[in-house]
């Protein structure tokens, strides 16, 4: 059975329902120590959202200078697949694994909807149980969800198609390009604002048609990298 | 005890939420003298030792942890003069 780790950060808040979708998934979670300075022999990895180190100096900053993290970046490199959903895609931005950066809402207040999202990007390691062009509906809930990155930055991302996740309706906090998600040249490293281990369990996700919190589309994430396991 | 201070910005073409939040406020009190304001942060690193090798430290923090240059900018890094007098 794939075995998934998720990296515990003091403040981080979803690694429980991170650990929970794993299961659901059908995999194995590990629970990993942001002071751990290896990954446990983990087939792939959750950065999972939170507060880590209560937002201080930036989102994810202080987090990103965890020792897990030294090993977190080199297996990022040798094509580890890591998800990293809200705090924990700040935490990737800030170690350089995702470029670009995510700074206060345009609101200026924290938001909190079921968001509904375009799949862009149907390759990487987190997306390849998606068709393109596939609309979902996750939740989403963060005062720091803006993201931003230089002109030349973005034209890159658009151009090797790395935006994973467009936000569809409505762009709840100023995102460029109304980017919800997006991924590395190598595709295993995937971040996001909204949160995929919020909506894999019927009667605790977001609203269907078809029924109060129905909603189930962040378990195609998990999935996904199932399948990318079973293949490497 | 020495103190380095850093300051750190916001860029400049970003969008700075708290300030405009601040700046609305400020014209509701009747100001309209402020057009705009920007929130940016002071670290003060207090040392010991040799001042020199501090402040070299110091810019090299500024870069690698106390800013994200994809959003901010180091604006200044410098040895304040003014607290050490006056704790001497």
């Amino acid at each position: 059975m794939s075995r998934i780790g998720v990296v515990t950060f003091p403040g981080s808040l979803d690694d429980r329902d991170a650990l929970r979708a794993i299961r659901r998934a059908g995999a194995q979670p590990v629970s990993i120590w942001h002071g751990d300075r290896d990954l446990g022999g983990v087939d792939a990895l959750v950065l999972p959202g939170g507060f880590s180190y209560g937002d201080y100096l930036r989102c994810g900053a202080i987090a990103s200078h965890s020792p897990v993290m030294t090993e977190v970046i080199a297996a990022a490199k040798r094509g580890l697949p890591i998800l990293g959903i809200c705090n924990g895609f700040q935490i990737l931005v800030e170690s350089h694994l995702l470029p670009g950066g995510l700074i206060r809402n345009d609101g200026g207040s924290f938001v909190c909807r079921d968001q509904k999202l375009r799949v862009e990007n149907t390759k990487t390691s987190w997306t390849n149980a998606f068709s393109p062009g596939d609309e979902i509906t996750i939740p989403l809930k963060n005062g720091e969800g803006g993201y931003i990155a230089d002109a030349e930055t973005l034209a890159q991302l658009e151009g090797e198609g790395r935006v994973v996740f467009r936000y569809l309706d409505v762009n709840p906090n100023g995102s460029m390009n109304d980017i919800a998600g997006i991924t590395n040249e190598l595709g295993n490293v995937v971040g996001l604002m909204p949160h995929p281990e919020h909506a894999t369990e019927e009667g605790f996700g977001p609203d269907t048609k078809l029924a109060m919190r129905n909603g189930t589309d962040g378990l195609r994430f998990f999935s996904s990298v199932l399948n990318t396991l079973a293949v490497a | 005890m020495p103190v380095i201070v850093v300051e750190v910005m916001p860029k400049a073409e970003l969008l700075d939420p708290a300030g405009k939040a601040v700046a609305g406020a400020i014209r509701r009190l009747g100001n309209t003298q402020f057009e705009a304001i920007r929130i940016g942060k002071r670290f003060e690193l207090h040392f010991e030792g040799d001042p020199n090798t501090a402040l070299e430290a110091a810019r090299k923090l500024a870069d690698s942890m106390l800013s994200n240059s994809v959003i901010e900018d180091v604006v200044d890094v410098r040895l304040d003069d003014s607290k050490a007098k006056v704790e001497a």
